[in-house]
């Protein structure tokens, strides 16, 4: 029997992470995410796991990393500022594909910035932030009832596709209180596991190689360095490194389609909001207060990889207008794709658009 | 079962220079773990990065590569998520120390249960000889060209503080007390540190008056002060000789740990 509640995003999204079988979290509190790891020191005990606020947010993703290899989900939960210390594990746990979850709650930035309001400034960062060249997968609910089912979702995709899934939240979905239903259980994919007799870091055709968690007998070599299929470095080999790093972002990019979720509203319509996270909902009530099938709105729940394709959705769009609480991160990667025109609307200091500044922004483009 | 037997074979040649003091520290720790009876498939090998760190690439079971700095934030969760597993870190002076010296002193304070072999060769050897904060005061390295003017850190007396539950310092000339104190330190519950003091000849001895491998061992030797030695020179109020630096064994206590296996 499913549940219904009225539970704040951030505690939606422990309940998610437990309900998909997380039995580890490493963090460091850091406002607006603090409710995330509070509620897991309180849950993690009573279900067997394991929860440790560790001395930063470095050692936390490392912490995290090594969980991950023993074959326990696992995540942290952070924000802005947390979320750049850990840039250099993220590479990390991208090189050696370790399925992993980090929750960012996004505060406004740069630095210490405005701890207590909400921005999604880090979405560049999230799938750019480490350096060197690899691609991952960002999520971005908008609803307390999506904290807990795309929280679940991240470790599923994590398991999957063998690397860092990130959950960009914001404070204002984090913070929000709204009524939920938790189900019974999720839906839970489990990590392949490597085959009898396959090298630990062979890809099966998928690009994805199977998984062998410490202590099961496979004696995998884990390094950060450019590595053979063995796990053995091999640092100087240009092949060597093309082979890898190219296999490292195929293995996200050419499974967009699969991993793609958003919603189309209005498809013929030629003024189409694009959005993803809070700004979806003001979108959702404008056109509720003018209902008008010449406006049209896609709704990302999955950022990265992003989903060109679903821009296509919208054959008669003449204007595509991005409402975001950063100074147009996402907007780049519309026009990047699309023909027509593509109208920024940043915004910036924690307060959401309200309905009428959007309505202003479709009078101007009309 | 052999010490050779957790050898990585097919991985051999290894990267270290000759004479360089880690290979032994390597064989210490091997024939440690083997005299514990301890299996392949439980044990996981954990390091940052360094010329130190690369020893877990050359042990035949599961282990972790990781970030500068690191190793201890990884290997913790490598603990707490799966307390069965043994846990052994090595680590450099540079890596456990300068980067990692929050992650040093808080694993230590919790006193995860695991061991940490840390070979302090007084430099940072893999990017080849820059001052760590272990030079010694005057001591030369390519970014101390006058002579290192910074105090030091005691790595082992840092541990005490911190709270590990078995601390010991030994020298790559100390073959037998070594073995013998990383096989205590894999016996006690908790953190156990074990600094090895060794020798780089390549960026270290090399610039310090140290030319051939066997005047850094001789020095290693004749610089070695007993703890209890040094006691007792301490308590009937007797000066300790300068440059010396002292050897054996240093705390075996039981504070609450974490992560012992139930
Ligand atoms: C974040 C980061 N900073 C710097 C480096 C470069 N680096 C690699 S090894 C090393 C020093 C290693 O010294 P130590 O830990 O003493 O080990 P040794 O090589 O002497 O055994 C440094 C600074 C790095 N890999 N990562
Ligand atoms: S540089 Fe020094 S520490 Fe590194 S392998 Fe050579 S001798 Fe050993």
């Amino acid at each position: 029997m499913s549940k219904v509640e009225f539970m704040q995003g951030n505690t939606a999204c422990a309940e998610g992470a437990l309900a998909a079988g997380c039995r580890y979290f490493g963090g460091y509190p850091i406002t607006p995410s603090t409710e995330v790891a509070e509620h897991m020191a309180r849950k993690l005990p009573k279900v067997g796991g394991t929860f440790i606020s560790m001395e930063d947010e470095i050692g936390s993703i490392a912490s995290v990393i090594g969980a991950a290899w023993t074959g326990a989900r696992a995540m942290t939960a952070t924000s802005g500022p947390g979320f750049s210390l850990m840039m250099e594990n993220i590479g990390y746990a991208v090189m050696t594909e370790t399925p992993l979850v980090v929750v960012n709650i996004q505060r406004g930035g740069p630095s210490t910035g405005q701890p207590t309001r909400a921005a999604q400034g880090d979405m560049m960062q999230c799938r750019f932030g480490s350096h060197g060249d690899y691609s991952t997968i960002a999520i971005t609910p908008n609803s307390v009832q999506e904290m807990f089912d795309l929280t679940a979702k991240a470790f599923n995709l994590a398991d999957r596709y063998r690397v860092p899934v990130f959950l960009m939240s914001d404070e204002i979905i984090g913070h929000m209180r709204e009524k939920i239903v938790i189900p019974d259980s999720v839906e839970t994919v489990s990590r392949r596991p490597l085959g009898d007799g396959r090298l630990p870091f062979a890809a099966d055709p998928d690009g994805i190689p199977g998984f062998a968690p410490f202590g099961t007998g496979r004696h995998v070599h884990v390094t950060g360095l450019t590595h053979n299929e063995r796990g053995y470095p091999d640092t100087t080999d240009a092949e060597a490194h093309d082979v890898l790093v190219r296999r490292l972002m195929r293995k996200v990019e050419s499974a967009r389609r699969e991993m793609a979720d958003y919603e189309v509203t209005n498809p013929d319509a030629e003024f189409v909001f694009v959005t993803y996270g809070p700004p979806s909902r003001t979108v959702q009530q404008l056109m509720h207060d003018l209902p008008d099938e010449n406006i049209g709105h896609l709704r990302l729940k999955v950022v990265w990889p992003f989903p060109e394709f679903a821009l296509k959705e919208f054959a008669d769009a003449k204007v595509f207008l991005m409402p975001e609480l950063n100074m147009g991160q996402i907007a780049r990667e519309v026009e990047r794709h699309v023909d027509q025109k593509v109208v920024m609307l940043p915004k910036i200091g924690g307060e959401l658009h309200t309905p009428a500044e959007l309505a202003a922004a479709l009078e101007a483009v009309r | 079962m052999n010490v050779e037997d957790w050898f990585r074979t097919d991985r051999l040649p290894h990267i270290y220079c000759t004479g360089c003091g880690n290979g032994t520290v390597i064989n210490c720790t091997l024939a440690a773990v083997t005299g514990m009876g301890w299996k392949q498939d439980d044990t996981v090998f954990v390091s940052g990065i360094g010329c130190s760190s690369r020893a877990p690439g050359y042990i035949e079971t599961d282990s972790l590569h990781t970030t500068h700095g690191r190793a201890l934030a990884f290997a913790t969760g490598v603990k707490m998520a799966k307390p069965d597993l043994n846990v052994v870190v090595f680590t450099g002076d540079g890596d456990l120390a300068a980067i990692g010296g929050n992650h040093f002193i808080h694993a230590c304070r919790r006193n995860v249960d695991m061991t940490v072999v840390c070979m302090n060769n007084q430099i940072y050897g893999m990017t080849g000889g820059q001052g760590s904060p272990t030079t010694p005061m005057g001591a030369q390295s390519t970014t101390t060209p006058y002579g290192s003017a910074e105090p030091t850190f005691d790595l082992a007396e840092l541990a005490v503080a911190a709270g590990a539950n078995y601390v010991a310092r030994w020298t790559a000339y100390h073959v037998k007390e070594l073995t013998r104190a990383i096989t205590a330190g894999l016996q006690t519950p908790g953190l156990s540190f074990i600094e090895v003091v060794t020798q780089c000849p390549t960026n270290y001895g090399r610039r310090n008056k140290q030319r051939k491998v066997s005047e850094m061992v001789e020095h290693m030797r004749s610089h070695a002060l007993l703890v209890e030695k040094k006691r007792r020179l301490e308590a009937e109020g007797r000066a300790i000789p300068e440059g010396m630096f002292t050897v054996g064994e240093l705390v075996r206590r039981s504070r609450p740990a974490m992560g012992v296996r139930r």
